[in-house]
C-alpha cells in the first residue's frame, strides 16, 4: 500500500521526499521476495537461519566502533581543554590483548559456523526425504532456461513445474556462456558451464509460485533471463504430466538448435516429447547450438 | 574505395563505428547519449590541446611535465590522470542510476547493449584508470620524500609506468568517440567475450587497455619495492618506516606477485580471440573457469592493492590531526603484512558457485573471514590514536572518521559473502555491487581523496580550503549511504547486477534513493573541483612556503614546500620512528647543512612518453585489425627501449651554490614565519611552521 502511494505521487521533489519518508516502512515488503523476507523451502529457511545467526554476531563487532569511533573523536576534539593529552602514548599490552584476541574468537566461532552451514547446505547434498527426488535437467541458453524432464519425457522452457514438498535435483550445463541460477526464495546459485554438469538440491515446502532468474550477464536479453517456478501437490503435478505430454511439440536435436539461438520467448513453453539422452547430448556438445548458426547467417548478410 | 585498400589501410573500421554517425542514422535516445559523449570528449580533449596551444604551455610542460623522471611530479600526473578519469566513471554511474531507477517495467533511456558497456567501463575506469593511478600517484609523490630518498630506484622505469597507464586510458576514452567498448564487464569472462559471442571491437579495446595497465602496475610495484629495500636513509630501520610507506612495499609486493595473472589472462584471451586458440572457449578443450581463476587470482589480491595505501593514509592522517603518536604500530605492521600474505589465499570466494565441494568452500570461507582479524585490529589502532589526542575536523580527518565508520558495515557484509550458503544467495546480486562499494568508495576513495588533501600543502606550497573540503565530505558520505545501502536491500530481495531493466515494482522506491544518492556523489565529486579552485585563487593566503602545516612526523614535512627537485640537501640521519617530531623537538629543525655538497639527479628523457603512447596506438591498430599500425607502432615503442639503453648521458649535476642559495632562502622564510598553534590551523596565519603542542 505504502508502495502503491509513492508510486503515484508526482515525480519530482514531492516525489523523493515522500519515497524518502515511508521508505523504512516499505523496507519489509521489499524483502519478500528472496529468502530474508520470503523463505519457501528446507534450503532457504535454512539459510536465513544462518543469516540471522551471523548477523547477530556481526552486530555485536559492530557496535562498540561504532560506539568508540564518534566518543574519542568527540572527546578528545581540540577545543575539549579539559581532555587529557598524551602524545607519546602508543601502546598497551591490555588493549593489544583487547583488540587481537575478541575479534579472533569471534572468527573462530564463525568459523565453526560456516563449517556446519556449508556442509549441510552443499548444492550437490541431495535432500533428505522419504520420497525420491525429482531430477530435472536444466539448460541455459541466451535468454531463456530450458528444463527437462527425463522421467516423465517432456520439457519446458522458462516454466518449471514441480511438486510442492517433494526434493528436487538440478543437473545445469549451459548451451552457450555461463550463466547463474538462482531462485531467491528457495535456494541459492549455481553456475551452468558448457561442457560442463553442476548440480542443485532444494525442495519447496507449499504450493505457490516463486520465480529464478540468472544473474551472470550474457547479453542484450540478460534483465528478462528469468523464469517462474509452479509448485503444485502432487496429484496436481501428475496431471499436469499427464496435460503436458498430450502436447504434439517434441524436444529434440533440431528443436534444440532453434532454442539455442539467442532470442527472448515471451511466453513459457512445453514439449510432450523428449529425444532421449538430449542432456548428454547438449552437455558432450554433439549438437551445433543455434547461436553459431545465427553468426554464419549474420555474417552472410553483413 | 576499393575494399581492398580500405580494408588494409584502415582494418575493419567503418563509418557506422562512430557514435556520432550511428546516433545520426537512428537517433534513438541511447544512441544520442552515445553520440553526445563522443563529442564531448573529443571537445574536451581539442579544448585542453587548444588552451594549452593558446597559453604557450607546450614546450613547458614537455620539457618540465611531461619528460620529468622526478617521482613527486610523475606522482602528480598519475593524480592528474585519475582526475580526469573519475569524471567520467562516476558520471557513468549516475547514469547507470537514472536508468535503473527510470526503468521499472519500462525501457528507460539507455538500450541493453549501451548499458553493459556503460558497467564495463564504469569497473575499468574505476579500478585501473582512477584508483590504481591514485595509488601510485600518492606513493610516488609521498614515499620516497617518507623515507629520505632523492628519487625512486628506477626513474626511467617510472615514467614508463605512467605512460603505460595513460596510453590504456587513451585506449579507454578514444573507445568513446570510435567504436564501442566490451559489454563484458570490469572482469571480462569467457566465453562471453570469446569471438564465438562478441566479434566487434569492444573485447579487444578491453583487452589491450587492462594490459597496459598491468604491466604498468607490475613495473611500478617492483619500482616501488626496491625503493623502499633499498633507498631508506640511513638509520631507518624497518621499525622506524612510516606506516604509509610499510602499506606501500606491502602494495608493492602485491602487485608484483598479483599483475602478472592478469596479464596472462588478459593475453591469452588474446591469443583466443586473434590466433585461434582456444584457452577459454566452450569447444575444442577451452575451458573458462581457467580464466576465473587466474583473473580473481589477480583479483583478489588487487582489492588489497587498492584498500592497503588508503589504510596507510589513515594512519598517517589520523596520527597527525590528533597530535599523537599512532596507536600500535607494531600491531599495525603485523596487520598490514598479514593481510598482504591472507590476500593470495583466498581468491576463490569470487566463485563458490562455481560447483566445487563443501570443504573447498569452507576453507576459502575460513580463510577469508581470517582477514577481518587484522583489519579490525587496524580499525581500533586509529581509533585508539586519537585517544587522549588533540582531534582537529579537518576535511582528510572528517573522511577518516566517515571510513571508520562506514567501512565496518562493508567489512560485515564482506563476511556475509564469504559465508558459502549465504554467497550462494547473494552472489551476482546487488548486495555484492554493495559490498564492494562499501569497501572501495569510504575504504580506498575515502582514503586517496584525504591523502591528496593531507599533502597536496606539500606538493604545491599552499593548503587547500577548509569549507569546500568539508561540503565535499558531506555529499560524498550522504550521497555513498543513499547511493549504496538501499542496493543491500535490494540484492538480498534477488534484484541482480548489471541489469538495464527491473520487472519488480518494489524496487522501485529503492532505486530511486540510490539515483538520487548519485547525483550527491557527484555533488561531493564537483565540490571537490571548487575547492582545488578556490584553493587557487586563494593562494597567497593559504600558502605555507615552510612546509610542516599540520605539525606532522614524518620526514617529508621537514622539507620546504614545494619541495627541492633533490628532495633533501643532505640525506638526513633517522634516529627514532617519527623522524621528524623528534628532530622539532630536540630543536633539531631548520638548521643548514653542515656541507653543500653537489647532487646528481636524471635528467629528463621523452623516451617514456612515447614508448608509452607509442603502445597504445599499436594496441589501437590491434584493436582495429589495422595491422601496419600495429607493427609500425609496435616497432617504434621498442625502438624507444632500446635507444634509452644505449644513451649514457642520464645524469645532470645540481651544483652545491645553487643548492645553499636555495636552501638558506627557505631557511630565512623559516625563521621569519611565526609558528601556529594548532588552534589556529585552519587560519592564514599558518605558514606552514608549528609550534610545540603542550
Amino acid at each position: 500500500m505504502v508502495l502503491r502511494g509513492a508510486r503515484q505521487a508526482r515525480p519530482g521533489l514531492a516525489r523523493i521526499v515522500l519515497t524518502l519518508c515511508l521508505l523504512p516502512l516499505s523496507g519489509c515488503g521489499a524483502l519478500s521476495g528472496g529468502f530474508l523476507g520470503g523463505a519457501a523451502g528446507r534450503i532457504a529457511n535454512l539459510e536465513h537461519h544462518e543469516f540471522l545467526i551471523v548477523s547477530a554476531i556481526l552486530v555485536l563487532v559492530w557496535l562498540p566502533v561504532f560506539i568508540l569511533v564518534p566518543l574519542i573523536a568527540w572527546h578528545y576534539r581540540i577545543s575539549n581543554e579539559r581532555a587529557a593529552y598524551r602524545p607519546q602514548w602508543g601502546f598497551s599490552w591490555i588493549l593489544e590483548g583487547l583488540i587481537w584476541i575478541p575479534p579472533t574468537l569471534v572468527v573462530v566461532a564463525l568459523s565453526v559456523l560456516l563449517v556446519r552451514y556449508t556442509t549441510r547446505l552443499d548444492p550437490y547434498k541431495p535432500v533428505a526425504s522419504t520420497v525420491p527426488a525429482l531430477q530435472v535437467q536444466v539448460v541455459a541458453l541466451d535468454w531463456k532456461w530450458l528444463f527437462l524432464y527425463p522421467a516423465q519425457h517432456i520439457a519446458t522452457v522458462n516454466q518449471l513445474v514441480v511438486p510442492a514438498g517433494t526434493p528436487v535435483e538440478f543437473q545445469l550445463t549451459s548451451g552457450t556462456v555461463m550463466q547463474s541460477l538462482l531462485m531467491p526464495r528457495l535456494a541459492g546459485q549455481i553456475f551452468a558451464m558448457a561442457g560442463m554438469r553442476t548440480k542443485l538440491n532444494f525442495e519447496i515446502d507449499k504450493p505457490g509460485s516463486y520465480f529464478g532468474e540468472n544473474t551472470q550477464y550474457n547479453g542484450d536479453g540478460f534483465h528478462a533471463d528469468k523464469f517462474t517456478i509452479q509448485a503444485m501437490t502432487m496429484p496436481d503435478f501428475t496431471r499436469w504430466v499427464a496435460q503436458a505430454q498430450t502436447s504434439g511439440t517434441s524436444m529434440d536435436a533440431a528443436a534444440y538448435q532453434n532454442l539455442s539461438r539467442q532470442s527472448l520467448v515471451d511466453h513459457p513453453l512445453v514439449f510432450g516429447q523428449l529425444a532421449p539422452d538430449l542432456f548428454k547430448d547438449i552437455l558432450a556438445q554433439k549438437i551445433q547450438p543455434g547461436y553459431l548458426a545465427q553468426h554464419h547467417e549474420a555474417g552472410a548478410h553483413g | 574505395m576499393d575494399s581492398m585498400v580500405w580494408h588494409s589501410l584502415f582494418g575493419r573500421f567503418v563509418w557506422i563505428d562512430l557514435p556520432v554517425v550511428k546516433a545520426w542514422q537512428d537517433p534513438t535516445i541511447s544512441n544520442i547519449i552515445a553520440g553526445a559523449a563522443a563529442m564531448i570528449a573529443v571537445f574536451g580533449a581539442l579544448a585542453g590541446l587548444g588552451l594549452i596551444t593558446w597559453l604557450r604551455k607546450w614546450r613547458y610542460l614537455w620539457s618540465e611535465w611531461f619528460t620529468s623522471l622526478d617521482h613527486k611530479r610523475i606522482g602528480i600526473m598519475y593524480v592528474c590522470l585519475a582526475v580526469v578519469m573519475i569524471v567520467r566513471g562516476v558520471i557513468e554511474g549516475v547514469l547507470m542510476r537514472v536508468q535503473q531507477d527510470l526503468a521499472v517495467n519500462a525501457p528507460g533511456i539507455l538500450a541493453p547493449d549501451h548499458f553493459a558497456q556503460f558497467f564495463s567501463t564504469h569497473g575499468t575506469i574505476m579500478i585501473f584508470f582512477v584508483v590504481m593511478p591514485l595509488i601510485s600517484g600518492l606513493v610516488n609523490f609521498a614515499m620516497p620524500l617518507q623515507i629520505g630518498a632523492r628519487d625512486v630506484a628506477f626513474p626511467f622505469l617510472n615514467s614508463i609506468g605512467l605512460w603505460l597507464s595513460v596510453g590504456g586510458a587513451v585506449l579507454v576514452m578514444v573507445s568513446l568517440v570510435i567504436g564501442e567498448f566490451s559489454t563484458g564487464g570490469w572482469s571480462g569472462y569467457p566465453p562471453y567475450t570469446e569471438l564465438a559471442f562478441n566479434g566487434g571491437v569492444g573485447p579487444d579495446y578491453w583487452i589491450w587497455a587492462v594490459t597496459m595497465s598491468s604491466l604498468s602496475a607490475m613495473l611500478t610495484g617492483l619500482n616501488f619495492a626496491v625503493t623502499i629495500y633499498k633507498l631508506r636513509a640511513p638509520g631507518m630501520s624497518w621499525m622506524r618506516l612510516p606506516l604509509f610507506s610499510w602499506t606501500a612495499l606491502c602494495t608493492a609486493i602485491l602487485m608484483i606477485f598479483a599483475m602478472p595473472p592478469l596479464t596472462v589472462a588478459t593475453l591469452l584471451l588474446a591469443a583466443d580471440r586473434y590466433l585461434g586458440m582456444h584457452f577459454f572457449t566452450n569447444d575444442l578443450g577451452g575451458n573458462m573457469m581457467n580464466y576465473v581463476n587466474l583473473f580473481w587470482l589477480f583479483g583478489h589480491p588487487e582489492v588489497y592493492i587498492l584498500i592497503l595505501p588508503a589504510f596507510g593514509v589513515y594512519s598517517e592522517v589520523v596520527s597527525a590531526y590528533s597530535s599523537k603518536e599512532l596507536y600500535g604500530y607494531v600491531s599495525l605492521v603485523i596487520a598490514t603484512m598479514a593481510i598482504a600474505v591472507l590476500s593470495f589465499t583466498v581468491w576463490l570466494h569470487h566463485f563458490f558457485t562455481m560447483g566445487q565441494s563443501a570443504n573447498v568452500n569452507a576453507f576459502f570461507g575460513i580463510l577469508t573471514m581470517l582477514i577481518g582479524i587484522p583489519t579490525g585490529v587496524k580499525l581500533y589502532n586509529w581509533t585508539w590514536t586519537m585517544f587522549r589526542g588533540r582531534v582537529r575536523y579537518t576535511a582528510p580527518m572528517l573522511f577518516t572518521l566517515a571510513f571508520l565508520i562506514t567501512f565496518v558495515i562493508g567489512g560485515l557484509s564482506g563476511i556475509i559473502l564469504a559465508t558459502p550458503p549465504l554467497d550462494y544467495m547473494m552472489h551476482n546480486t546487488l548486495f555484492l555491487v554493495a559490498h564492494f562499494h562499501n569497501m572501495l568508495i569510504p575504504g580506498t576513495l575515502f582514503g586517496m581523496i584525504a591523502g591528496c588533501q593531507y599533502w597536496f600543502p606539500k606538493a604545491f606550497g599552499f593548503r587547500l580550503e577548509e569549507k569546500w573540503g568539508k561540503r565535499a565530505v558531506f555529499f560524498w558520505v550522504v550521497g555513498f549511504y543513499m547511493a549504496f545501502m538501499p542496493l543491500y536491500v535490494l540484492g538480498a530481495d534477488g534484484a541482480t547486477r548489471r541489469t538495464v531493466e527491473f520487472s519488480n515494482p518494489a524496487f522501485q522506491p529503492w532505486l530511486l534513493v540510490a539515483m538520487c544518492g548519485g547525483f550527491l556523489i557527484l555533488a561531493g565529486l564537483a565540490s571537490l573541483f571548487v575547492q582545488v579552485w578556490v584553493s587557487v585563487k586563494k593562494r597567497d593566503r593559504l600558502a605555507v612556503p615552510v612546509g610542516d602545516p599540520w605539525d606532522a612526523r614524518g620526514l617529508e614535512w621537514s622539507i620546504s614546500a614545494p619541495p627541492p627537485e633533490y628532495n633533501f640537501v643532505s640525506i638526513p640521519q633517522v634516529g627514532h620512528r617519527d623522524a621528524f617530531y623528534w628532530r622539532k623537538r630536540n630543536h633539531g629543525a631548520y638548521k643548514p647543512a653542515d656541507h653543500y655538497r653537489d647532487i646528481e639527479m636524471p635528467k629528463n628523457t621523452g623516451w617514456g612518453v612515447i614508448f608509452g603512447l607509442g603502445m597504445a596506438v599499436c594496441f589501437f591498430g590491434l584493436v582495429w585489425h589495422i595491422w601496419w599500425m600495429a607493427i609500425l607502432f609496435g616497432l617504434l615503442s621498442i625502438a624507444a627501449g632500446l635507444v634509452r639503453s644505449f644513451q649514457r648521458d642520464l645524469h645532470k649535476i645540481i651544483p652545491a651554490a645553487e643548492i645553499e642559495a636555495a636552501d638558506r632562502h627557505w631557511l630565512a622564510i623559516a625563521a621569519a614565519a611565526t609558528p601556529v598553534s594548532r588552534h589556529l590551523e585552519e587560519t592564514p596565519s599558518n605558514e606552514g611552521r608549528a609550534i610545540w603542542p603542550e
